[in-house]
């Protein structure tokens, strides 16, 4: 109860100068702050969209269906297409390797792990979405690429080789180097959400399960993933996210080609990392054209977002805090 | 028809075998998963540490970097590029970070405060080349030239949400029964929140501050698009465009020079070690400052 809705004179008497203007102050610059931050979002939506006008204008719905992209003064045609399939593609992959990977990794840190050290491994997971991407991407273009073309491209060409995807010459740069960086940085966003809606599991419900003779594996299939199921679903929605987003590793190791590719293998690019490549570089329709990438890439990151956030809300779990200080929860 | 045996249930044979079987496979393979990323940040920081420390040294660290295309230079010009735009970004995004959080747990009904959140969280969500496109068209486009101002106007907006988000959940951790009688003896609410709340909840304020830090060390999209054009030398007037350290690396990457190689593995070195104990500090902290408020 403040003391200014009091009725009583003798209680609310003389609310010193200071007060009488503190107060308000600091409700009001506190709000102005929270303003800020809405003006912000509106301020970027706002901004993209006008500096991608001239390319909306000219190119209109087309662009995503586009299937080119030529500076070329004399033709200055530009669309979406190519870097559209790069982003669903290493994204999709990246997420395919990185959920499945981070639900092992939180069944291991909520249900095996000796107590003493699922603090240190959860934090180490943690650590892992602290490395800044440009070291992600250095380490891609000159461990992981070699690796990826000498090693595990070679291998999926001679087994798999008849799928399309598995065709082509392997190299060090291209879609599925991407996706592989993409998933360690998708892994511990998705890890940090589906370990703590883990440990929302009511604990006699494990026990249950266990008391009617299941194995762990049993518990957990059966109590532990039904009831985390919109928890794990949000969690994957919000390392796509990360992964969509994700523009300065990516340009370092997708080797950015303009046109849609069938082969993992080949090189290609992404909505972020052709804006990352190109934008201090050009001019005109195709400085305006990258921006449209971006509104593109603006809309997909929102959506997902704002959808992942109301699935893991209606999961139960009332706020999903991606700021990586869960580990001390532990 | 007799009764089963239930000490024969128990043994481990037929079914109970085959189950066990596949429990200790998937508990084999969770293991493996979690040792696969513990080992994947080993390798990554290993291959840093092992590639860049033989680059590095004093001449490094306070050298500027050499002429376009050559090598021999080092980082000085870059370290305190960072220093100074990263310092500007936590000298606007920490206030206003607060700010945004003292309001949303302090004044604001849960109508205003759940909308702010969810536009925290989305501001959270855009990629940061889109919030470098942003200051491109708000800043550089105006000015007409690339600046190390620009480039901290979006490191904030970068780090803003990771300090405020931060600092709504520890300043929702500090004990009502203070504030409660605080305002029990009358104290206005500014007074409260200024002398009780805050200190109380420091040590987690200023890990949100530090984590924010952590964070934008690293970005490299905003300093592609609003401070890569940068002269030679040590600058730190943040006018122009300054050099950075994950501008630095990212050039050196794509070079095709093996010594380019290398200098941008001493440079990731520095600055890995400087965000990876950043961190630890941060957590830190926030343990310390949890503990404090009994939670």
């Amino acid at each position: 109860v403040e003391a200014g809705t009091l009725k009583n004179p003798v209680l609310r008497a003389r609310p010193n100068r200071i007060d009488r203007i503190g107060d308000p102050l600091l409700r009001g610059l506190s709000g102005l702050a929270a303003a800020v931050a809405v003006a912000v979002i509106a301020g970027i939506a706002y901004e993209v969209i006008h500096l991608a006008w001239p390319a909306i204008t000219k190119f209109g719905v087309g662009f995503l269906t586009t299937n080119d992209w030529n500076p070329n003064p004399l033709v200055q045609r530009f669309g979406a297409a190519p870097f559209l399939y790069g982003t669903v593609v290493t994204s999709f992959i990246a997420i395919l390797f990185a959920t499945p990977l981070s639900i092992a990794i939180s069944i291991y840190l909520t249900e095996l792990a000796p107590k003493r050290i699922r603090r240190p491994v959860a934090t180490l997971v943690d650590m892992l979405a602290a490395i800044p991407t440009v070291i992600l991407g250095l380490w891609g273009i000159l461990v992981l690429g070699p690796f990826m073309r000498d090693t595990i491209e070679p291998a999926l060409n001679s087994t798999l080789g008849f799928i399309p995807i598995f065709g082509g010459d392997p190299s060090a740069f291209g879609y599925l180097t991407a996706a592989v960086i993409l998933t360690i940085m998708a892994t511990p966003i998705i890890t940090s959400v589906t370990r703590e809606v883990f440990e929302t599991v009511p604990g006699d419900l494990k026990e249950a399960s266990y008391a009617l003779g299941a194995t762990r594996w049993e518990m957990v299939r059966q109590v532990v993933l039904p009831y985390s199921r919109s928890g794990i679903v949000g969690a994957t929605i919000l390392g796509l996210g990360r992964a969509i987003g994700e523009a300065i590793a990516v340009a370092q190791v997708i080797g950015g080609a303009n046109l849609i590719n069938a082969s993992l293998f080949h090189t290609g690019g992404t909505l972020a990392a052709q804006i990352a490549s190109q934008y201090q570089n050009s001019a005109g329709l195709q400085k305006a054209s990258l921006a449209y990438l971006g509104l593109i890439l603006l809309v997909f990151a929102v959506i997902v977002n704002v959808v992942a956030r109301i699935i893991v809300q209606r999961g139960g779990l009332k706020d999903v805090d991606v700021t990586p200080t869960e580990a001390e929860a532990l | 028809m007799s009764p089963p045996d239930a000490h024969a249930l128990l043994l481990d044979r037929g079914n109970l075998k085959r189950r066990n079987r596949l429990n200790r496979g998937v508990e084999a393979l969770c293991t493996v998963g979690a040792v696969l990323a513990v080992a994947v940040l080993a390798i990554v920081v290993g291959s840093v540490f092992l590639k860049g420390v033989g680059a590095l040294s004093w001449h490094f660290l306070s050298t500027p970097t050499a002429l376009f295309g050559e090598s021999g230079g080092g980082i000085s010009n870059a370290i305190v590029g960072s220093a100074v735009m990263v310092a500007l970004a936590a000298v606007m995004a920490v206030p206003i970070g607060i700010l945004v959080a003292i309001y949303t747990t302090e004044f604001a009904s849960p109508r205003i405060a759940h909308p702010v959140r969810f536009v925290l969280d989305i501001l959270n969500g855009v990629p940061t080349i889109i919030t470098a496109i942003f200051i491109y068209g708000l800043i550089v486009v105006p000015q007409g030239r690339q600046s190390g101002f620009a480039a901290s106007v979006a490191l904030a907006i970068v780090m803003l949400p990771i300090v405020a988000r931060t600092a709504q959940e520890v300043l929702s951790l500090v004990p009502g029964n203070l504030k409660e009688a605080a305002h029990a003896l009358g104290i206005a609410r500014w007074r409260s929140t200024v002398r009780i709340t805050i200190p109380t909840a420091a040590g987690g304020l200023l890990t949100g501050s530090l984590l924010g830090v952590a964070r934008v060390v690293g970005e490299t999209a905003p300093m592609l698009i609003l401070s890569s054009i940068v002269a030679q030398g040590v600058l730190t007037d943040p006018g122009q465009p300054l050099a950075s350290i994950p501008y630095f690396i990212f050039q050196a990457s794509e070079s095709p020079k093996p010594e380019a190689h290398t200098e941008a593995w001493a440079a990731a070195l520095v600055l890995i070690a400087f965000v990876l104990v950043l961190n630890i500090v941060a957590r830190a902290f926030y343990a310390r400052s949890r503990k404090r408020m009994g939670a």
